[in-house]
């Protein structure tokens, strides 16, 4: 629909556990990289999309707009889009579109956090996703979300907590090869995530994506642009987003049926029909070792309950049949809420292009697919790429 | 002047670039010149609006309250005054019994702020014992062992005495199981206490090998 | 239909507040701004392709994301470009003493600079004024915009 859209350049500062730069700054760094990357200046742009999560996390209400100077949105028409840790995501979406539309050729999309100025942590920002009212009351603890979604999900598949751990090792195994990770460890074991402090059971230190700042760009022409500019335009092919109900006692958290409801949309629109056969790379969006294999499976890349099995037999390793997270996702790259998302649609650029170095994955991949996830555990936002 | 700082970090493996940023030590951070410390205020006064203020009635008054769809038949709860498939008005308020069964659990050994408990606490998602499944809300178990809480088993709410409920989600004090014997009581606490140990320090792993093969 | 509350006493409020505290670090500009600031010197950046000095300096143009550096002075005095005297404070209270601020643009920059304006006589300030900084003494300044007292008016 519309005209065609090709992500042309990508960049991204490192994610690290707390930035001199402010959150302008950061933004800046991480445009530059991209335009650069793109052969493009900011003239070249003609708008910019920006995907920030709470004002909360950077402590600077109206976030977007703090953040425009260092996105290149000065005189430009900008545009804010959030959906908790499913921006990432949700943003190139929007930049999509707004390319697609017609009423722009080329888009900048940036997404930034600044976890670190958040004291004494960021839970204090977290902990308004519990009701006011009927939650809160019960001194709740963020990880209680999570670790209620991960037992469930290992109680009812029967799941060994071995082959969750394992998602930890090969994304800090991946991350290793990323120039940009804060995370990557190329000798980590299975026995180092099950030896780590026990936090919220079943879920351990070692299981959770710790807090970053970070910020990442992704350059997005328009056809006639992109044939110009890049020597392998990696296009846009599917886009889709699903946000479940926020009464989220009232839902099986077994399975993120919201994944599937975006994925069945991105893939419809990309034409594909066979997704576990036609998709050659995922990247599921991995804040904690679990959520991986439970978007992969909400993806359809595996029926319920059976993608540990892949986990195990070596499938989703980068030289695998299916890799999935060869950035090293959350768990070795880092997770600045946004930034995050947007560094796996990054990644899939670098991939298809075959610009990822060390992390390329073998075998000439051409198609991708990126996935976020977040708000109150509720929304699935979704793009397939390919080339 | 500020210095010249060379943000680029090229590797040479890959013919992408990354910028920057320059990271902190804690004591950098804490030491920075100009650094700012402020703490947002924000106080609020909410509105329970109209279904949860019934439904805070009902607690204090002993009883959960949930509200009924004509449409879908679905009985709400947490209610709501209109149903979120249906889109329309939800019916009428129904009292629902105050037990059901644990649909999931977690045992939870820090705070918010990471600072360690002294007692773990144990938040859990309780799905009624009605007909529409799925229905019901988060709390806290007690009265048990956490090496014995099974998702699926049955629970029922212990409730504050009348005079000190107060129309809050907390004039429930915790759900127990149904069964007695799971109960940790006076004794079983003792016995419990020897047989499992501080597994305060190290990794606190559930080793319970039914658990592992579900 | 939908039921209503319709006697005040019958609506209840959930009080809570959310806890946050934000510590920021002044960033890679404002690190070099603030210790320049404490030696009694305002740090600025110029951008030779859009001809724009921005006080407090910057690490890049926001006009066109160029980067910059902190390459020169601007002030110490300016002018004043506008100014407010404020009576409430932020819940509404009265304040106990009238608080007069002004957009201050020191020489050379391009940008302005918001403070407290101090030491004016009963006519007050007006628009176009010259003023000057009224720093505290060295040893009590720490790097922050506070280091300064305000912006007095410069006596002929």
């Amino acid at each position: 629909m519309g005209q065609r859209v090709a992500a042309v350049g990508a960049g991204m500062t490192k994610f690290v556990r707390r930035a001199q730069e402010t959150g302008k700054e950061l933004a800046w760094e991480a445009a530059r990289a991209a335009l650069e990357s793109a052969d493009m200046t900011i003239d070249d742009i003609d708008c910019v999309a920006m995907g920030t999560a709470p004002d909360a996390f950077d402590g600077v209400h109206m976030k977007a707009e703090y953040l425009a100077d260092g996105a290149g949105a000065w005189g430009k028409p900008y545009y804010r889009t959030y959906v908790g840790g499913g921006t990432g995501v949700f943003v190139t979406i929007q930049g999509w579109w707004q390319v697609a539309s017609g009423q722009f050729d080329t888009c900048l999309v940036v997404a930034e956090e600044k976890m670190s100025s958040t004291q004494p942590h960021p839970q204090g920002a977290f902990i308004t996703i519990f009701d006011n009212m009927i939650e809160r009351p019960l001194g709740p603890n963020l990880l209680w979300i999570f670790a209620l979604e991960m037992n469930r999900y290992m109680q009812v598949h029967g799941i060994d907590k071995r082959d969750i751990a394992a998602v930890s090792v090969k994304n800090k195994r991946n991350a290793a090869d990323h120039p940009a990770a804060l995370l990557g460890d190329a000798d980590i074991t299975v026995d180092d995530v099950l030896n780590s402090e026990t936090l919220a059971w079943p879920v351990q230190r070692l299981d959770v994506s710790p807090i970053s700042d970070g910020a990442v760009a992704v350059v997005l022409a328009a056809e006639h642009v992109a044939k110009r500019k890049a020597a392998t335009p990696v296009w846009v092919e599917g886009v889709g987003w699903h946000l479940d109900t926020a009464y989220w006692t009232n839902r099986d958290l077994v399975y993120p049926r919201y994944v599937e409801y975006a994925a069945r949309q991105a893939y419809e629109m990309a034409g594909i029909h066979e997704p576990r056969k036609e998709i050659h790379i995922a990247e599921p969006y991995d804040p904690f070792d679990y959520k991986e294999l439970h978007h992969l499976e909400g993806l359809q890349l595996f029926e319920k309950g059976k993608a540990p099995e892949a986990m195990r037999d070596g499938v989703l390793d980068r030289d695998g049949d299916l890799p999935s997270c060869p950035s090293g996702g959350l768990l070795g790259v880092g997770n600045p809420i946004a930034a995050a998302g947007l560094m796996k649609i990054a990644e899939l650029y670098w991939q298809l292009s075959g610009q990822a170095g060390k992390r390329q994955v073998p075998g000439d991949p051409k198609k991708g697919v990126a996935q976020a996830w977040g708000d109150l555990m509720q929304v699935g936002t979704v793009v397939v790429m390919g080339r | 002047m500020t210095p010249k700082r060379d943000l680029r970090s090229v590797d040479d493996t890959q013919p992408t670039t990354f910028y920057g940023p320059t990271s902190l030590t804690n004591d950098e951070f804490r030491n920075a010149v100009g650094a700012v410390d402020f703490a947002v205020d924000a106080r609020y006064a909410w509105d329970t609006g109209v279904a949860i203020s019934r439904f805070l009635d009902g607690l204090r008054e002993g009883r959960i309250l949930g509200r009924e769809c004509r449409s879908c038949g679905r009985t709400l709860v947490p209610p709501r005054m209109f149903c979120e498939e249906c889109f329309r008005p939800t019916d009428r308020w129904v009292e629902v019994p105050d037990r059901g069964t644990v649909n999931t659990f977690s045992i939870c050994y820090i705070r918010w702020d990471m600072v360690e408990l002294e007692e773990p606490e144990l938040p859990f998602v309780l799905e009624l014992d009605i007909e529409t499944p799925m229905m019901g809300f988060m709390h806290k178990l007690g009265e048990v062992d956490p090496q014995r809480i099974e998702v699926g088993m049955e629970v029922e709410a212990v409730w504050k005495p009348e005079g000190e409920r107060e129309g809050s989600i907390l004039d429930i004090r915790y759900f127990r199981p149904r069964d007695a014997v799971l109960r940790k009581g006076a004794r079983q606490t003792a016995r419990a206490k020897k047989k499992t140990g501080a597994k305060r320090s190290g990794s606190r792993k559930k080793t319970s090998a039914k658990r592992k093969a579900g | 239909m939908f039921e209503k509350i319709s006697d005040p006493k019958d609506v209840r409020l959930v009080e809570g507040h959310i806890p946050l505290e934000h510590r920021y670090t002044p960033g890679v500009a404002g690190e070099a701004f603030f210790a320049s600031l404490m030696k009694g010197e305002f740090l600025a950046s110029r951008c030779e392709r859009c001809g724009v000095v921005y006080c407090p300096n910057r690490i890049f143009c926001e006009r066109c994301l160029g980067e910059l550096d902190a390459d020169t002075t601007v002030g110490p005095r300016g002018t004043l470009e506008s100014f407010t005297v404020v009576y409430v404070g932020i819940e509404g209270e009265p304040l106990d003493e009238p608080r007069t601020l002004g957009l201050i643009r020191l020489e050379g920059a391009d940008t302005v600079l918001l403070h407290d304006l101090v030491g004016f006589d009963e006519v007050g300030p007006l628009i176009g004024d010259e003023v000057e900084p009224d720093f505290k003494p060295r040893n009590r300044r720490t790097g922050s915009m506070l280091d300064l007292r305000g912006f007095r008016p410069v006596r002929r």
